[in-house]
């Protein structure tokens, strides 16, 4: 492969469901998703967010993930030239297999959080023979 | 009452104000290339900040001339063999951006720190530019 030049992608907003009571933005994180015969892997981009602020829950078939970020260090610095924009991070995908609950893993590096689900038992594949 | 959320608001309309603004005149390529960058006045300094997530601090390389910074590295995403992938968003690839900042600066003195995923560059000014007060006898 060779090798390509890395281009900015552009924060896409959380289009809201209801309004919120705080004018804030909320971002969706750059995602990644794929699955093996026993887990299926999320991986979200959250620069900025450290994994004690990160929210993960499954319910109703509903995998959300919440990063909140630290914008503190910000306190005493006035932008001068600006190409992004921060915020809290939000994003929810509707699971198409059933999920172990008590299995889910999560780790963060570099800003980047991988979620594994394992797939619950009966939501494995089963090999068909043909007789 | 103070509200946390009214400041992150606040902060993002300072930051979006600011969006490509004239202050680098033009020494600097614009929006579009990697990694995307923001410049803040601190003290007498500048912070640059700069988002790289999913980037090991062993693949990022800074380095300062004069007055111009620059930042190059890659980005390597690799998935498990024989999974089915549902959703591919993150971009993998290689960056090479410089930075070129209206004002003298201490190269020898900038100080980078790396964590989740950002990157921030702590910029003194270099004492010869510093403003002077001039005293009136």
């Amino acid at each position: 492969m060779s090798p390509q030049e890395l281009q900015v992608q552009q924060k896409r907003e959380v289009e809201k469901q209801q309004e919120s009571t705080v004018p804030a933005r909320t971002f969706m994180p750059t995602t990644d998703i794929y699955e093996t015969e026993s887990a299926l892997t999320v991986v979200l981009e959250m620069p900025g967010v450290d994994k004690s602020n990160v929210d993960i829950s499954v319910e109703a078939g509903i995998l959300t993930i919440e990063g909140r970020l630290d914008f503190s260090k910000y306190q005493d610095m006035q932008p001068v030239y600006t190409e992004y924009n921060i915020g809290h991070y939000r994003r929810s995908f509707s699971l198409s297999s059933k999920i172990d609950q008590s299995k889910i893993g999560a780790e963060m590096a570099d800003g980047v959080l991988t979620i594994t689900l394992a797939k619950a038992e009966e939501a494995k594949p089963r090999r068909i023979r043909v007789g | 009452m103070y509200h946390p959320l009214d400041a992150l608001f606040d902060l993002q309309r300072a930051l979006d104000a600011r969006l490509d603004s004239d202050w680098l005149r033009g020494t600097t390529a614009g929006t579009g290339a990697f990694p995307p960058i923001n410049v803040f006045q601190q003290g007498d300094g500048l912070v640059a900040i700069f988002e790289v997530p999913g980037i090991n601090r062993t693949d990022l390389e800074i380095q300062a001339k004069d007055n111009a910074i620059r930042i190059t590295g890659k980005r390597a995403i690799t998935y498990p063999e024989g999974v089915s992938v549902h959703r591919r968003e993150r971009r993998t690839g290689s960056f090479d951006r410089t930075l070129t900042v209206p004002m003298q600066i201490d190269a020898n003195g900038i100080r980078a720190e790396y964590r989740d995923g950002v990157l921030a560059l702590f910029i003194p000014r270099a004492e010869s530019d510093k403003p002077r007060t001039i005293r009136i006898n």
